[in-house]
């Protein structure tokens, strides 16, 4: 095994696990501190993918804006920890039941598909993933999305003060 | 690397976001579990656009075939990074309103 593949499953073992204490923490600041964890795993596989941009962005959009967010939020709204009502047993049995299920149908899908048998992926060479080659597509060819995307921001900084400031 | 390893991932994160948005009743929390939906789709973009740019460099040496994906991919955390600022406002709204973050109280929209 080469160690591409050892970081591979050791970073995957790692997300899925931290995906599941999230959804098991009862007490949200800590499914927000794994979720974190998750998003460090995920920009640790864009990094092996040698999507270097994409991995510090994650990190910074997501594990410092974004995060952050969720968690001034929690500790403004003062959530209790035992304030959260369960679930019925059943419910919850059947939401673990539906997940499983759709992971079954996506993966026996997966399997079937014809297109993606035997192909393998480039791991650490290719260059499409640096910043110089992403800068010049964003700032030619998808200029005009990235401006409307700044109105999108604009727009929703003043939902967001409008919605929160009655 | 085959590219099933990815797929296999990316499903197993996003079936574990479903999971979540459908036991969960914290309002904080479905919306994680859907930005981790959120992202296993990203995860999943970034390795195809990996897997056809090999195959294009085959063929081509200076080919930037999938950067598109990348680009896309950037594009979908900065509808994210909007939509989180928007829905935890109205979470925060929503708690000022019922003093809940529970979801079940949302059913007033009903009648």
């Amino acid at each position: 095994m080469s160690i591409i593949q050892i970081l591979f499953f050791a970073l995957s073992a790692f997300a899925i696990g931290s995906a599941i204490m999230v959804l098991v923490s009862k007490n949200p600041i800590h499914s927000v501190l794994w979720l974190i964890l998750v998003f460090f795993a995920i920009s640790g596989h864009y990094i092996l993918l040698n999507a270097q941009f994409l991995a510090i962005v994650n990190i910074i959009v997501y594990a410092g804006a974004i995060m952050v967010l969720f968690l001034f939020v929690i500790m403004l709204i003062n959530v209790k920890k035992d304030s959260e009502p369960q679930k019925q047993f059943l419910v919850k049995l059947l939401g673990v039941v539906a997940g499983g299920s759709f992971l079954t149908l996506l993966v026996a899908l997966v399997k079937q598909t014809g297109q993606i048998q035997g192909r393998t992926l480039l791991m650490k060479d290719g260059v499409i993933g640096l910043i110089h080659p992403l800068g010049k597509a964003l700032f030619n060819e998808y200029v005009v999305p990235f401006e409307i995307s700044s109105v999108l921001f604009l727009s929703a900084m003043v939902g967001a003060v409008i919605i929160g400031k009655k | 690397m085959p590219i099933q390893y990815y797929i296999y991932l990316c499903l197993a994160l996003f079936s574990i976001g479903v999971t979540g948005v459908l036991t969960r009743r914290n309002a904080i929390v479905v919306f994680m579990c859907i930005e981790l939906m959120l992202n296993a789709v990203n995860l999943l973009l970034v390795a195809f656009s990996k897997m056809f740019h090999g195959y294009a460099l085959i063929e081509n040496a200076t080919s930037t075939t999938g950067i598109d994906a990348q680009i896309f991919v950037f594009f979908i955390m900065v509808v994210a990074a909007a939509e989180v600022s928007v829905g935890l406002a109205i979470i925060v709204m929503m708690y000022r309103n019922t003093h809940s973050v529970d979801i079940n109280f949302l059913n007033r929209l009903k009648n």
